[in-house]
């Protein structure tokens, strides 16, 4: 049996804002706004909620469908780009908040949006490892953001909340992946310098150079080497930095609407970042069936994708998904709240002293 | 068990107004309380033989620590090196500061001492203070997860009100009784008088309770000078005994607690000081309860014997803790009205028991006080102290 | 600051981990280093517990006047929850509205920021609970 996914879990933050209320503040057209990108409302963390917690609680998600001992878990990988520490790392946390400690390797990982995904990539290439020296049963990577885009900016109307935890395993897996590959350049299309607060980005060069270029080289790459067609697959995700992009992709692609609905999740939530393109194959796994087949590309600035062919194995049936939160159940319970809130939560109200 | 080797009085009394003190440091303070408190037993300063200082937190509020020292010294006392000692038990520091020099004198090491209890805490902000005050409470399992201490005694508050009926009207009493008691003090923090409706639309702190239900951050000083019965007797024409003095301890976390309508720190303080005395709750005439925030009050009449539990804030309402009602209750304002400097709380209390017992309270005079009884709470109630007055 | 202070108390804050008499068989959370009930017969006797962070509402309280750590989220709200396993704890309640709050409900364990020793200090992170 192929070595995949063996259970995941999702986390998106409570509450919500939308782009007619990011509009008004700024003089601009919200709602014509979020109509172009394709998104309706975005998640919004709480005060007290970063990075590392929104791990924590898709990793400890993922352990409660797995009913694993965490100590079997040898390696944990959070790739983001919002980790709350510049020095210090994220997945140590995650390790002992999931009582995975001490015996295990960790780190961090950025690539913009594709550091969960690099992880994952990771932790195929330990728990594949014939070496005998390198005795690692399970992995954890782990995607999640906190994502911010500047004020007025239009990346205010994307940049959201959210991340996912896959463990990756060769036993009871659920989604075996079949194939990984990867297609990486370098890009400039969206930064942020050491120090700096917001990211910045090239606008229209984040388009044809960058994201789609990168996705469809990827996607191609892996099609060819397996001898597939767009129509072999149930299922299709492909990174979201917004709702409109990715169904353009699919087009180029030749993938249906019907193919990359389940796992779409942009238009509800915005862009989560590390964890975009793996909610939406959370999300798919939360509706497929055993046998079904899933493309899955990643893209991150910079750039670069990771691409997966996946299928779903019998595994899928007594799988227990009820024992943590649907994707769509998460998407779906969201608090909207105003711009004030909004600037509130995300600490952009100084305080005295401060 | 529970009986004190010889008997203890009281001397003299002496106390700072307490309130907002800008032009006045910490040792000033001190100094005025003392000075007034010597200058009241009208004794010579050669013959204190010890001093006890009821302090929480100088450490916190001025970044000054050996504060027994920088009394002595200031006071003139370090001429005859006589022992200096500062205690601390959060705002029950003034309280058990009394309880060691009572041991002190009646163990017959000492003839006389002067206890005193001071804090200086407008030197920094109110939220700032509100931060140290916060140390009172259990900083690592409640205070890091955002518990202030007038959070904690908002969910005592909420408990009382869901299991007895207690009202937010009640609470409200507390405070509108100790402001008129304090308007009757000229040493109180607040002496203006208050209606309910203020409590009520007073901006919230933690809910239920808003800022009106909670004592105000003050600075002041206060003072006493104790001595064995017999040799007070000489000294004094009208000489207080302390004839009962109980401590207890509870759990430094509120969330530890079985009980969170009760301090049970209180009940055993009680316990033992009634036993000590030989007498009930039913023979106090006048009564100075901690009142940090209202709900205290009423947990604290209830713990103390005076009304069953679950039936303090009827008592309120009634009157009963009223001036002439059946337990007059903080006749000095409490406090909510006299203020809170929280080491010296728990010498003004005795102070105004004093008064009281020596028929020299003026206007607020509980005619006829014979036994007094002063309750000081540290904190939420990990420590608890009770002392009873009686007049010889 | 020294991180030492929060460090050590991690896997508490993090995972809820209390302890059992060996004894007697209650539960406490924080753990004890020995049992109040059964004293020295519960020494060497504690085992380790971890709480599963399930509980409902004893009391609670809507705070205005937050600690410094947490002024920038006031009005915040806080609980003392009695947790399923034994023992009860104090935490704060989030994502959901004082009028939400009541005594009895049901509530979960979240893993949340408890605060910071400044900006450039370490973070601490540990507990809080969401109504079920």
């Amino acid at each position: 049996m192929r070595s995949g996914i063996v259970s995941y879990g999702a986390y998106v933050p409570k509450y919500r804002i939308l782009p007619k209320e990011i509009g008004r503040v700024w003089g601009q057209d919200g709602e014509a706004m979020g109509k172009a990108l394709n998104i309706s409302a975005k998640s919004v963390p709480g005060l007290d909620e970063d990075t590392a917690t929104i791990s924590v609680m898709a990793a400890r998600r993922a352990l409660a469908r797995s009913g694993m001992d965490p100590s079997l878990i040898g390696a944990i990988y959070v790739g983001s780009e919002s980790h709350p520490y510049a020095v210090k790392p994220t997945a140590t946390i995650v390790s002992e908040a999931i009582r995975a400690a001490p015996y295990l390797t960790a780190s961090d990982l950025e690539f913009a949006c594709k550091a969960g995904t690099a992880g994952m990539q990771a932790c195929l290439g330990l728990i594949n490892s014939p070496d005998e020296n390198i005795p690692i049963q399970y992995a954890l990577a782990i995607g999640a953001d906190t994502s911010q885009g500047a004020p007025g900016n239009a990346l205010e109307y994307s940049a959201s909340a959210g991340g996912v935890a896959f463990i990756i395993g060769r036993e009871k897996v659920i989604a075996s992946i079949d194939l990984t590959m990867s297609y990486t350049t370098d890009t400039p299309d969206f930064w942020r310098r050491e120090g700096m607060k917001y990211p910045s980005h090239a606008e229209r060069f984040t388009g044809k150079p960058a994201y789609f270029k990168h996705i469809q080289n990827c996607a191609g790459m892996i099609m060819k080497r397996m001898g597939t067609e767009p129509k072999d697959y149930d299922h299709a995700v492909f990174h979201q930095p917004n709702g409109k992009f990715p169904i353009v992709v699919a087009k180029k692609l030749g993938f249906t609407d019907e193919q990359i609905k389940d796992g779409l999740i942009c238009p509800y939530i915005g862009n989560t970042y590390s964890g975009s393109m793996m909610i939406g194959l959370a999300a798919i796994l939360d509706v497929a069936s055993p046998g079904d087949r899933v493309l899955a590309v990643s893209y991150g600035s910079g750039a670069g994708s990771d691409g997966f062919d996946i299928t779903i194995t019998d595994e899928m049936k007594t799988f227990p998904k009820d024992k943590a939160p649907l994707v769509n159940e998460m998407i779906s319970g969201g608090k909207v709240i105003d711009y004030a809130i909004y600037m509130k939560l995300r600490e952009k109200i100084k305080l005295e002293g401060e | 068990m529970g009986r004190l080797a010889r008997d203890v009085a009281i001397i003299g009394v002496g106390q700072t107004k307490f309130g907002e003190h800008w032009d006045l440091s910490f040792r000033e303070l001190g100094i005025q309380a003392g000075a007034n408190a010597i200058l009241d037993a009208g004794i010579d300063s050669g013959k204190i033989e010890g001093l006890y200082i009821g302090n929480m937190s100088a450490g916190l509020f001025m970044d000054q620590e050996h504060i027994a020292s920088m009394i002595a010294e200031e006071v003139g006392l370090t001429k005859t090196n006589i022992p200096a000692t500062r205690v601390e038990a959060a705002d029950a520091s003034g309280a058990l500061a009394l309880r060691q020099a009572v041991f002190d004198v009646a163990s017959g090491s000492s003839d006389i001492v002067v206890v005193g209890g001071a804090e200086k805490m407008l030197d920094v902000v109110s939220d700032v203070a509100s931060e140290y005050m916060n140390a009172t409470g259990d900083n690592t399992w409640e205070g890091l997860f955002g518990a202030t201490i007038p959070g904690l005694y908002a969910m005592m508050a909420r408990m009382h009100m869901n299991r007895f009926g207690t009202t937010r009207e009640q609470l409200a009493l507390v405070s509108v009784k100790n402001h008129k008691n304090g308007s009757m003090n000229p040493l109180a923090h607040f002496q203006n008088q208050i209606t309910v409706q203020n409590v009520l639309r007073a901006p919230p702190v933690a809910e239920p309770l808003g800022q009106l239900d909670c004592a105000p951050v003050s600075d002041g000083a206060a003072a006493l000078v104790l001595c064995d019965l017999r040799t007070a007797r000489d000294l004094c024409p009208d000489p207080i005994r302390i004839s009962g003095t109980g401590q207890g301890s509870d759990t430094l976390s509120l969330s530890n607690r079985s009980d969170l309508t009760t301090l049970g720190a209180s009940r055993q303080a009680a316990k033992a000081a009634y036993e000590m005395a030989g007498i009930g709750p039913g023979d106090i005439d006048v009564a100075e309860v901690h009142d940090s925030f209202t709900i205290g009050e009423i947990i604290a009449i209830e713990d103390l014997g005076f009304f069953p539990k679950g039936k303090g804030g009827l008592a309120v309402e009634d009157g009963s803790t009223a001036m002439g009602g059946q337990i007059p209750i903080n006749t000095s304002g409490g406090l909510k009205a006299r203020g809170h400097p929280l080491g010296a709380t728990g010498i003004a209390q005795i102070n105004e028991l004093v008064l009281q017992l020596r028929g020299k309270a003026g206007e607020r005079q509980i005619k006829g006080a014979t036994r007094g009884l002063a309750h000081s709470v540290g904190g939420t109630g990990g420590t608890a102290l009770v002392h009873i007055l009686e007049v010889v | 600051m020294s991180g030492a202070r929060y460090w050590r108390h991690q896997d508490q804050r993090y995972n809820m981990a209390g302890n059992e008499c060996g004894v007697c068989g209650s539960r406490f959370f924080p753990g004890k280093t020995m049992c109040p009930n059964c004293h020295r017969r519960s020494v060497g006797k504690m085992k380790k517990f971890y709480f599963n962070g399930n509980g409902k509402i004893i009391t609670y309280t809507i705070i205005h006047e937050g600690s410094l750590q947490y002024r920038n989220q006031v009005p915040y709200l806080l609980a003392i929850i009695e947790l399923e396993e034994g023992d009860k704890v104090l935490g704060q309640i989030v994502d959901c509205e004082a009028s939400d709050l009541a005594m009895g409900k049901k509530v979960e364990m979240v893993f949340r920021k408890l605060g910071e020793q400044g900006k450039s200090g370490t973070i601490q992170y540990g507990y809080k609970f969401i109504l079920k």
